[in-house]
């Protein structure tokens, strides 16, 4: 399926709020969305929820023959995929400038870091060595895949465990797991990137972008870094034109973004590492709240609601309260009514006192064409909405009509000057209805069903 | 002889078809049948029994009722196709039987003529616009189906449209207008430039946008506001500063999952700040 196209009102409304620093969902300009860890009943199988981003990583690892020009180092292999429940636009075969550049930053990020000891993957130099395997696989896609695959990778190679092997001479011994306990992998570092998104040509930035804001973006700068603030890999994609203090204010954000990850990933890696050691219940089930509806449950998003206080008090001000709007016909002459208030008459400026109806369906249409006033009906102020409406040629009490379906206009700031129906000779002009209230509801409801 | 009868009902059909009017207000899954009024008579002591004819005329059983969303005929019953509540509407003008449909939850859209909906041009090509309106295929829109349309006032690629469907069928892609059928707009058209757009599930409009909707009447009462609401899920706001149109938004999609004391709670608190 294509993707759903952007709009011009929306990427502006966007746009507009960045530049108020204000973000869709009521984060601050530094601030990660909220990150979650939870482990599978595998050693080496992770799910890396940041807000609704959702990435699985699994490791696994395989007794193979070492590279020829490297005979005592293991293998590393990265894989991330974009899996098509992800997002309705990725589809097998469609995704390749994408997927090229997660995978190739998350191989930068991981292998050329040496994060993990690839020596100490050998088990019989130049025969045997242990490949590891690192899959990631992306279920949700809210913004920021680059990130969360990141931490995914990291979290399942610290928890991963491998079969424990000894060498007597000549002799190889792979114990499995009931033999011996499996042994973690050996990680010098943990390297965690971090995106910085840019908008309007690097004046606006933007930590942990989320889809819509990535939508708009003109450039992504990525930092990988670990927490003794060493700078793993950097990549700034879009072409636009970086400053180097904004490269530096960059990393430095960074540096204090990944001690916080760090800190989050491994207290995780404890929990899970206590529930197993006391034999509890672990896994992807555990980690699923029971007795609780999740399904359609929203995270509580902090809205700053201060702004509103001043600006409603001033419409509350300046408003006067709003009246009862109730929709009586208004018999002219016999045979023409009105109902209703119209909106300005687009027709121009008229002689003849003229005014379109507005109120009620095609059906309902009644254009008054030059009324006469002399022909006796006196009415008295239509200006004023509501209040007892009085019918000088003995008609019934004001007729409430029933539901409209259509287009209801409710004017929340009654006349100031309230019209006045001149009885009138045929020359006088009606006064129109006052242009541009200031301030007006218009509500398009459609009944459902 | 009611026995066996019974008893082949049963198995004809599972489980006994429950009376639709029993079932009104709860949960239905899809594969349930259910029996119309008037034929619960005839399946009660079993389907053999004879009736001895009335001859006078009275209300003949034959009423209309209307099958509507998630469910379908199946010989004389009603067969479920979603999973959702019963409801049922009596017929307003006092002839059929009235409306019998479910009340289903899903965030994709399926177009349906009649529906209005909020769209977003993609593409002209020859003298219509393509419009995705989140269904399986764009819908087209016609050059000439505004109302006073001219070459100057057409809308350009990426503006957002309200229009209904005159066209919806899962044979061919849908086309929709932006008139009625007296030619005239009614609100629909080429919506604003400012504003937000966001998605919400389709349960969620239809409960903005029945009659007394009070978190309508709630919001209306915070700030000045314009709304529009499109059945493929799409709600528009625009509010007069970026920070009220996102307050807003947030509080919709918010709606869903709120209980209606949760929901007066959260208004109280934005009309006293």
């Amino acid at each position: 399926m294509k993707e759903t196209p952007l709009s011009n009102c929306e990427r502006r409304f966007l746009l507009r709020a960045i530049e108020e620093k204000k973000r869709l969902d009521g984060r601050q300009t530094y601030d990660y969305r909220n990150i979650r860890i939870s482990f599978g009943t595998d050693y080496g199988c992770c799910i890396v929820e940041l807000g609704k981003t959702r990435v699985l990583g699994q490791v696994s690892c395989e007794l193979v023959s070492p590279k020829l020009n490297r005979a005592t180092e293991g293998i590393l292999f990265f894989n991330l995929e974009l899996s098509q429940m992800a997002a309705p636009a990725f589809e097998p075969g469609r995704q390749s400038d994408l997927l090229v550049k997660l995978n190739r930053l998350m191989e930068r990020c991981l292998r050329n870091s040496k994060c993990i000891d690839t020596e100490s993957l050998c088990v019989v130099a130049g025969e045997k060595v242990w490949q590891i395997r690192v899959d990631l696989h992306l279920l949700n896609h809210d913004g920021n895949i680059i990130d969360a695959a990141s931490i995914a990778a990291i979290v399942a190679l610290c928890h991963f465990r491998r079969p424990d092997v000894s060498v007597q001479g000549d002799e190889v011994t792979l114990y499995t797991p009931e033999e011996r306990d499996p042994v973690p992998l050996s990680i010098h570092h943990m390297p965690i990137c971090v995106s910085f998104a840019f908008f309007q040509q690097g004046t606006y930035l933007l930590v942990d972008p989320n889809e819509r804001e990535e939508r708009v973006m003109d450039g992504l700068l990525v930092i990988a870094m670990n927490k003794h603030r060493e700078i793993c890999t950097i990549q700034s994609s879009g072409g636009i034109m970086l400053l180097k203090d904004q490269v530096l204010r960059c990393s430095k954000i960074a540096g204090v973004k990944v001690a916080e990850i760090t800190e989050l990933i491994l207290k995780a890696l404890e929990n899970d590492q206590k529930v197993r050691k006391e034999g509890g219940k672990f896994g992807f089930a555990e980690s699923i709240a029971n007795q609780r509806i999740t399904a359609f449950k929203m995270e509580k998003a902090p809205i700053d609601t201060s702004d509103v206080e001043e600006k409603a008090e001033e419409i509350i001000a300046e408003a006067e309260p709003p009246s009862e709007v109730v929709s009586t016909p208004v018999l002219w002459t016999p045979g023409t009514a009105q109902i209703g208030e119209g909106v300005e008459n687009s027709w121009g400026d008229l002689e003849d006192s003229e005014k379109e109806d507005d109120e009620g369906g095609g059906d309902q249409a009644i254009i008054l064409d030059g009324i006469k006033m002399d022909t006796g009906v006196e009415v008295s102020d239509i200006g004023s909405q509501g209040g007892p409406k009085h019918w000088k040629n003995g008609a019934d009490a004001p007729i409430i009509l029933s539901d409209s379906e259509e287009e209801e206009m409710i004017i929340l700031e009654p006349d100031k000057n309230p019209k006045k129906i001149r009885t009138q000779t045929t020359s006088a002009k009606q006064e129109k209805a006052p242009s541009k209230k200031p301030v007006k509801r218009r509500k398009k409801k459609r009944a459902a069903n | 002889m009611a026995e066996p009868a019974s008893v082949a009902a049963e198995s004809l059909a599972g489980s006994r078809a429950r009376a639709a009017r029993t079932v009104l207000g709860q949960v239905v899954l899809p594969g349930e049948e259910l029996l119309l009024p008037e034929q619960e008579d005839a399946e009660g002591p079993g389907g053999a029994v004879e009736r001895p004819l009335s001859l006078n005329a009275r209300a003949c059983s034959r009423v209309r009722v209307v099958c509507g969303p998630g469910l379908r005929r199946c010989g004389d019953r009603l067969l479920v196709t979603k999973c959702g509540r019963l409801r049922h509407k009596e017929p307003g003008s006092g002839s059929g039987g009235g409306v019998y449909w479910v009340d289903s939850q899903q965030k994709r859209y399926v177009p349906v003529k009649g529906d209005h909906v909020i769209g977003i041009v993609t593409a002209k090509s020859g003298d219509i616009f393509k419009v995705d309106v989140g269904g399986s295929e764009p819908a087209s829109l016609s050059y000439l189906s505004f109302e006073g349309a001219t070459k100057r006032n057409r809308p350009n690629v990426g503006d957002l449209i309200y229009g209904q469907f005159v066209v919806a069928n899962k044979d061919m892609e849908p086309e929709m207008v932006c008139i009625d059928s007296c030619g005239r707009a009614n609100g629909m058209g080429v919506i604003g430039q400012d504003g937000l757009l966001f998605k919400v599930t389709l349960g969620l409009i239809r409960k903005l946008l029945a009659p007394d909707c009070e978190i309508i009447q709630e919001v209306g009462k915070l700030y000045p506001l314009e709304i529009v609401f499109g059945m493929n899920g799409r709600i528009w706001v625009k509010a007069k500063t970026i920070q009220q149109t996102l307050i807003l938004a947030n509080i919709l999609e918010a709606c869903e999952h709120m209980t209606s004391d949760q929901r007066k709670q959260i208004f109280s608190r934005l009309a006293e700040s």
